[in-house]
């Protein structure tokens, strides 16, 4: 059931970072006429211009794994999701992604780290035997760091147990 | 009202003042106590109220925090070093031991702090001592006479002018922050919108190493806290982590995944050179210098659960150091070597442990459910790490014997990631 939810949620999430983005920019706008003012883009602000990748209604708008508590194995219901980004790659061989491992909160901050690096890894092993080369796929982990959901709970932990692939321009 | 108890309110009356003054100031709560107090009476210092504060409050304020020494009241009397007390008649008023003193000005605005330590059962002289400082130091020079009492009446090193390194999130904002031991004098070495994790110091006590995720990803770097220079020491492909310094100063133990899993890597201070330690198939993490500079102890799943285990600097087979339990992690040696406090889970809650290296035998000390990342003070004797209380991060102190126990706490933030910094060299 959590699945059909991520297309809502990313898109959401993809919402909040513009209007941020804005905002703040407009903020630094209050200045003397004639003073030019230039606005810097974070990275990861710009997206990467494919539609296909911010279509609720395509898969690769579908960009997280999720696993079992001390799992690192890729469940066989992401394995169509994997096999869509790895032929994605495959098609695209400019295009890079950065796979985030994460992990729910519970434990060393550090063993953390590694554990979200085995899931990281293991999704992208997944989308090198689909065909995706090494050159594009860079997995790091961001550990217990940056939940997605910040409640002690059981449905919590297991949203934040998850590895998310970004693309060039996401990251 | 005792002058215990006064200290006492006017300590904490003086914690809440500064905590409005400075919302991230540190407040400390003694939660636990040494079974026997030796009793200390620490009487004002001739001559003290030409300091800007009185430098006996700090004495009194760090032996009383110890949990370790019973304050003895003897009146607001100055005794003088330069004068032997009566100690027979301390003696009769509950003292065993007595710190006399006197502030002398000098020509150059700076001042002579002068002080003796005495036994007043043996009736003999322990020690005498004289610090010259600017009046803005009164602070330090505190710290640095409790270090001497603390000495002198346990044979231990005090750890008084020690300071801490740890990370406070607050919102989206994450510090890295620098304090005296008892909280005091907070400075803030860095300020992130992303997470900031696993500070260690140099042996030189001015540089810290830290994983930063600024960059989207893990990222080792140095920073030199005088100057606020920082220098990437690792950024390969994947994630950097888990930094600790050599004994010597000169190379880190790191992780680093460039090569497939979390695996240990030492290279120089300044990046370069970088060497694998470790070849396992699994999680090798959470590397730890031991302070002969022989071996890095360090956190595996080799072997299916977390346990920890340690490997020659050069590399070779690892011996398992833990065997009880199926989730050990975060070890931290003393600095005598002798002892490793690390992270053990049990029933689901995760507590500091300590291990007696030589005979195995192992001492749970917390009873709290989410203690985190252990650092002990250069001395040995107390153990800071991280825990959680009434929902938020908090850093509690817990002596190696588990008798004494501290917490210290921000207002509204949540704080982590605590590191004792080494022995300062004055």
């Amino acid at each position: 059931m959590k699945k059909y939810l991520l297309p809502a949620l990313l898109s959401a999430m993809l919402v909040a970072c513009g209007s941020t983005g804005t905002s703040t920019d407009s903020a630094a706008g209050v200045s003397d006429a004639g003073v030019g003012v230039a606005t810097v883009t974070a990275p990861g602000m710009s997206g990467s211009g494919i539609a296909a990748l911010t279509d609720p209604n395509n898969i690769l708008s579908r960009r997280s794994v999720y696993f079992d508590f001390d799992s690192f194995t890729v469940r066989s219901e992401f394995t169509s999701l994997v096999d869509a980004h790895a032929r994605f790659l495959a098609q695209n061989p400019d295009m890079r992604m950065l796979i985030q491992g994460n992990t729910d909160e519970r434990g060393s901050r550090e063993y953390n780290l590694a554990l979200g690096q085995k899931r990281a890894e293991a999704v992208k092993q997944a989308l090198l035997l689909l065909g995706a080369s090494e050159s594009q796929i860079e997995s790091v982990s961001l550990g217990e760091e940056k939940p997605r959901c910040e409640e002690a709970t059981e449905t919590c932990f297991a949203e934040n147990r998850r590895a998310d692939m970004l693309y060039s321009g996401e990251f | 009202m005792t002058m215990l108890n006064k200290l006492k309110t006017l300590l904490f009356a003086g914690i809440a003042l500064l905590s409005m003054a400075a919302h991230a100031q540190l407040a400390i709560e003694i939660t636990g106590a040494g079974a026997s107090r030796f009793p200390v009476a620490i009487p004002i210092f001739e001559n003290e109220g030409a300091l800007p504060r009185a430098v006996t409050d700090v004495v009194r304020a760090d032996l009383e925090r110890s949990g370790l020494f019973n304050l003895v009241d003897l009146g607001l009397v100055a005794l003088p070093e330069s004068v032997l007390p009566d100690l027979a008649n301390i003696r009769s008023r509950g003292a065993d031991a007595v710190l006399t003193g006197s502030v002398v000005a000098q020509s150059d605005g700076r001042f002579d702090v002068r002080f003796r330590l005495f036994d007043t059962q043996r009736q003999t002289e322990l020690g005498a001592l004289a610090i010259r400082m600017a009046p803005a130091q009164y602070r330090n020079t505190g710290h640095r006479i409790a270090d001497f009492v603390y000495e002198k009446l346990t044979g231990q090193a005090g750890y008084f002018s020690t300071r801490i390194a740890y990370v406070v999130k607050s919102g989206g904002r994450y510090e890295l922050q620098v304090a005296d031991a008892d909280g005091m004098n907070p400075q803030t070495a860095l300020v992130s919108r992303e997470p900031i994790i696993s500070p260690s110091w140099a042996p030189d006590g001015q540089r810290l190493a830290y994983v930063s995720f600024e960059a989207k990803k893990p990222v080792v770097y140095v920073h030199n806290l005088p100057t606020g220079q920082r220098n990437v020491l690792a950024n390969f492909r994947g994630s950097n982590s888990a930094p600790t310094w050599s004994p010597d100063g000169q190379r880190l133990a790191v992780v680093l995944t460039k090569d497939g899993n979390s695996q240990l890597y030492v290279l120089n201070s300044d990046g370069s050179g970088a060497r694998r330690v470790t070849s396992s198939a699994g999680i090798d993490t959470e590397p730890f210098w031991s302070p002969d500079g022989e071996w890095i102890y360090f956190s595996s799943d080799r072997s299916g659960g977390a346990q920890i285990y340690r490997v020659s600097v050069n590399g070779g087979t690892a011996q398992r150091v833990t065997f009880q339990g199926n989730y050990n992690v975060s070890p931290r040696l003393s600095s005598d070597g002798k002892s490793m406090a690390y992270i053990t889970r049990n029933e689901g809650r995760f507590q500091v442990a300590i291990m007696d290296l030589a005979t195995r035998q192992t001492t749970v000390l917390t009873n709290s459910n989410r203690d985190e990342s252990p650092s002990f003070a250069p001395s040995g004797r107390m153990i800071l790490y991280a825990t959680e209380s009434g929902g938020r991060g908090v850093l509690s102190a817990v002596s190696s014997d588990g008798r004494i126990k501290q917490k210290l706490s921000i207002q509204a933030s949540d704080v982590r990631e605590p590191a004792w910094g080494p022995q300062p060299r004055f």
